[in-house]
């Protein structure tokens, strides 16, 4: 079994191949995942929240997409990993409950989804494939060897995209 | 109001209206399922966000969580949480099935029924206490993994601070375990409102 390690929510972490990454739980929230398939070193973020702006306590970058990928990126250049060679892959960002005339405010998981999309795409890294929406957790693992991100839930089974 | 400032005081304040709201809810829901429900001491604790899935087993734990947004000069939100296997129990002594049936439609009512039960109870001491106005929302159910629940309802109290405030309070009952946990979160604003109505405002 290989050394996996754990990426709390509001959390990130980079490690290299054969350290693979682990987030658990992820509702609402979205698992951003980079990887350098050069160097095998990966990153993975677990965010909260979109955007860090007009956010009076936001010490703690990892909570938001707008934050998070900067930081992912810098921490994986610590390890070696060349920003040319980054890709990535996002899940998450699924509504847990239901209310009847939601409000734009309640529909966070769509927001935390645009949100990544987005912080990517300033940060030019290709997003490779995604597993999001929907109504139900997910936890995922990526493999820092293949750069393969396995997508566990309760009820949906299990898949690698 | 920065939750990791609150006094001892008003810790006791909030851990007294936990209490008697617990202790209505727990009534109810011993009347419900006709069987002797019992509650532990409710606890009060400001949790750093990232630690709070693991209050109740864990992030990847199979639960039922019953949520209700509460719209009052103090908004707040209510969540039930409890293992899905103890969720299975109470639905059944509850509908007279088998215990190892799965939950069907009619079961996922009789949960957010529960959850609503539970909510107005212990809405109805904290009203008391404080004298100011809880109206819950319809209830919501889900049954996923423990972290995928409680961080919604974490996201939802517009969380902008790095920690909760819980009042969290442990049923029990002793034949068959139908333990859940009950929380009430209140928003961050909410707080000052609701000491202050307890006579213990900082």
């Amino acid at each position: 079994m290989s050394q996996v390690i754990k990426v709390g929510m509001a959390d990130l972490k980079a490690s290299k191949e054969p350290i693979n990454l682990i987030t658990s739980g992820l509702g609402s929230c979205v698992g951003i995942c980079i990887f350098d398939a050069n160097s095998k070193i990966g990153g993975l973020a677990h965010i909260m929240l979109p955007s860090s702006k007009g956010v009076r306590q936001s010490d703690n970058k990892a909570k938001f997409a707008d934050t998070a990928v900067n930081v992912l990126i810098a921490d994986m250049i610590k390890l070696g990993a060349k920003r040319g060679k980054m890709t990535a892959k996002i899940a998450g960002g699924s509504q847990m409950f239901n209310f009847k005339g939601t409000s734009d405010v309640m529909r966070i998981g769509e927001r935390n989804i645009e949100a990544s999309k987005q912080a990517l795409m300033e940060a030019n890294i290709p997003i490779l494939s995604e597993d999001c929406g929907g109504n139900f957790g997910r936890t995922i693992i990526l493999d820092t060897k293949s750069g393969n991100l396995l997508i566990r839930t309760i009820q949906h089974g299990e898949k690698i995209i | 109001m920065d939750f990791n400032e609150l006094s001892e005081l008003q810790l006791d304040a909030l851990r007294e209206i936990g209490n008697i709201g617990a202790g209505n809810a727990a009534t109810a829901l011993s009347q419900l399922i006709q069987r002797k429900i019992d509650m532990e001491v409710p606890r009060v604790k400001v949790l750093p966000i990232k630690d709070i899935p693991d209050a109740v087993g864990g992030p990847e734990l199979l639960v039922a969580g019953v949520y209700l947004r509460v719209e009052s000069t103090a908004p707040s939100n209510i969540l039930f949480v409890l293992p899905v296997a103890n969720a299975k129990k109470i639905v059944n002594s509850l509908m007279g099935k088998e215990f190892d049936a799965d939950i069907d439609d009619m079961g996922h009512s009789a949960l957010m029924e529960i959850g609503n039960i539970l909510a107005g109870s212990y809405l109805n001491a904290l009203a008391m206490f404080t004298s100011l106005s809880f109206m819950p929302s319809v209830p919501s159910l889900s049954i996923d993994m423990a972290g995928a629940i409680l961080s919604e309802v974490i996201i939802n109290l517009g969380e902008v601070a790095d920690y909760a405030l819980i009042i969290e309070t442990k049923f029990k009952e002793d034949e068959t375990d139908v333990s859940g946990y009950f929380f009430l979160l209140p928003e961050p604003q909410s707080l000052q409102t609701i000491l202050a109505t307890l006579g213990v405002s900082s």
